[in-house]
């Protein structure tokens, strides 16, 4: 069992505007394909971060512009629907939605939305600060994770695979670290796509209270 | 004065805990803000309510202002014009004058800071110093870009692509730049008058003094007297819905009364709102923060139903008292509602009175509909983000890369 403390970190975003527009599914779609890889994760994401009040989340940037702007809710539906934590990289994703489009009936892939309703293409610079305190046992963690930020959550639960390639999140490689396993194995099998921030907070310190052992 | 910390009942102790996170690896750098005016206009407001923020985090923050005369800002306000779509002539003299006066300031201007955040294009030629000092130039573009004349744009399209990075509103406003563009959207504050708590007694001695009935519905619309924001459209939307419900109307806003256009809208939703004692018509003269504050906290619904907005704060405004709001979905109103999550966006004057007439009959989903607002507010248009997000553009540019890790 390793005694390596936990470092928490927060993740905040720095919106960066592309200069690049779509009116119509096919610009979308010529858009997904050329954008930076930080572009796809901003716009699967940023969802998550500026709505994660609501329940259920909201779907994603192209899905919601597909469906609510260009009124195409089947197709609107079948992005929203991509299962997220089942990839590993954000290249897989773009591929996804990629073969989506492509392979949808193409009829009104041309039809351009209203003007001033254009799909902005956008990124964002990334950066990580460490948290002010280390958790050294379950129950620091505990209390730790209680208030920390949310934006931990994007470091330590979305982050590690599609940004690191790691096929498990952080507080999973570490409470395994500590020889909390069921734990880990709980907290892995968690998608985190289903739930509101605050939920899956309140979701891993219920799972801790339940198959941590340091009580 | 209001200190960081006062935010902390506000947005929670670890959203502030992270803007001194991120502050401490400021550390050692000093921001330079130059704008043209000290007081007036919203520029200047924010920068006198951040400024002050960030030195409290320890982020060593400077404003400077330039110096011009009547004729530069006559000529700046033409450009202003011209940028939000106005057709306007400019002679070469023009432009010549507008440099002129940038070069000016060289000389009154102490260039000694590591980053320098020159806002709106009145200052913008003071980037032709940077050949000289070096430094990291940043220029933000606080007004609407959608629609700009073509020569003027041409022009501070030379400058601006000299500085390092630009900052825009919002998403449409972006250009085809060779420099990177950044967005940051406007905030509010919700510790000033405008917005923060107020108590029962001083909304109610309010209301009486406009003579408003609280016992029954009140719809507001609260901007400037103004054809964009459609004060007309708002008495027609009212009258459809009266029939059903019995609510009253509340038009409040100011205006230049040397604006002869502005007038002319108020004499007009005067004359529409004519023998209806409920539609309160209520011009509001300058620092009437509080007024407007209470007017939205006595309102059952808040309409703004503009044309054409540039970002529209008043919906942010609105929204922050956790009011349900039906807006015209034009200019940065759709950053700030998400279609029935958020609010309620529309396109048409029978479209409006539809919504409104159920979120007068449905006073849960309102009230979901203003929860859900006042949080999506809350995370993304306060003053604390527009902090936060300055510091990180800041760090930006003085780390390279898209990937920053602050081990």
């Amino acid at each position: 069992m390793n005694n390596i403390p936990f470092v928490f970190y927060l993740e905040y975003n720095l919106p960066i505007l592309l200069g690049k527009k779509a009116t119509n599914i096919y610009e979308l779609l010529d858009g997904i394909k050329t954008v930076p890889d930080a572009s796809i994760y901003y716009h699967t994401h940023k969802f998550l971060k500026q709505h994660h009040y609501l329940i259920p989340e909201p779907p994603n940037d192209f899905a919601y512009w597909i469906r609510n702007i260009l009124h195409q809710p089947q197709l609107g539906e079948m992005i929203a629907s991509i299962n997220i934590i089942e990839f590993n990289n954000l290249e897989n994703i773009r591929s996804k939605i990629v073969d989506i489009l492509e392979n949808h009936e193409r009829s009104s892939y041309g039809i351009n939305c209203a003007e001033g309703f254009e799909f902005q293409f956008m990124s964002c610079k990334t950066f990580w600060f460490k948290y002010k305190t280390e958790a050294k046992n379950l129950l620091e963690f505990s209390d730790i994770l209680k208030k920390i930020d949310i934006s931990t959550f994007f470091v330590n639960i979305f982050g590690p695979k599609l940004r690191q390639g790691k096929l498990i999140n952080n507080f999973s490689i570490w409470f395994e670290s500590i020889g909390e396993s069921i734990l880990a194995e709980k907290v892995s099998n968690i998608d985190p796509y289903t739930l509101t921030l605050e939920g899956l907070r309140n979701k891993i310190l219920n799972l801790i209270k339940h198959y941590g052992t340091y009580k | 004065m209001v200190h960081i910390n006062d935010y902390i009942d506000i947005v929670g102790e670890e959203t502030i805990n992270g803007l001194y996170i991120i502050a401490d690896k400021l550390k050692g750098f000093k921001i330079q803000n130059i704008n043209s005016t000290a007081v007036g206009g919203g520029v200047a407001e924010i920068l006198s309510r951040i400024i002050p923020l960030l030195k409290q985090l320890e982020v060593d923050s400077r404003w400077d202002v330039i110096k011009g005369d009547e004729k530069f800002f006559a000529i700046t306000k033409s450009f202003h014009n011209a940028l939000h779509g106005v057709r306007v002539e400019f002679r070469q003299e023009d432009f010549d004058y507008f440099i002129e006066i940038n070069r000016r300031n060289f000389e009154d201007i102490s260039f000694d800071c590591d980053i320098v955040f020159v806002h709106d294009p009145q200052p913008i030629c003071l980037i032709e110093k940077k050949k000289e000092i070096g430094k990291k130039w940043v220029w933000r573009c606080h007004i609407d870009f959608t629609n700009p004349q073509k020569d003027v744009m041409a022009f501070l399209e030379k400058y601006i692509e000299q500085y390092d990075c630009s900052v825009f509103s919002a998403p449409a406003f972006a250009r085809k730049l060779k420099i990177p563009q950044v967005l940051i959207s406007p905030s509010i504050d919700p510790l000033s008058d405008k917005n923060r708590e107020l108590p029962e007694d001083t909304i109610n001695e309010i209301t009486d003094r406009f003579n408003l009935d609280r016992k029954r519905p009140i719809v507001s619309q609260i901007s400037r007297f103004d054809y964009l924001k459609d004060p007309l459209g708002v008495i027609e939307v009212y009258k459809k819905v009266k029939k059903y419900i019995n609510c009253q109307l509340v038009l409040a806003g100011g205006g230049a009364t040397d604006d002869p256009e502005g007038m002319r809208v108020l004499e007009e939703v005067k004359n529409a709102s004519y023998m209806d004692d409920d539609i309160h018509v209520i011009f509001l003269p300058p620092s009437s923060d509080i007024e407007i504050n209470a007017l939205q906290r006595a309102s059952t619904v808040i309409l703004q139903k503009s044309l054409k907005e540039g970002f529209g704060l008043t919906v942010a405004e609105a929204l922050w008292k956790g009011k349900p709001v039906i807006a015209g979905a034009v200019g940065g109103i759709p950053l700030q509602i998400k279609h029935q999550y958020s609010g309620i966006l529309t396109y048409t004057i029978d479209g409006t009175a539809f919504y409104l007439k159920q979120l007068l009959s449905e006073p849960n989903f309102a009230k979901e509909l203003g929860l859900n607002g006042k949080n999506h507010i809350k995370e993304n248009f306060l003053i604390t983000r527009h902090i936060r997000v300055y510091m990180l553009l800041f760090l930006s540019l003085l780390k390279e890369g898209d990937f920053i890790n602050f081990e």
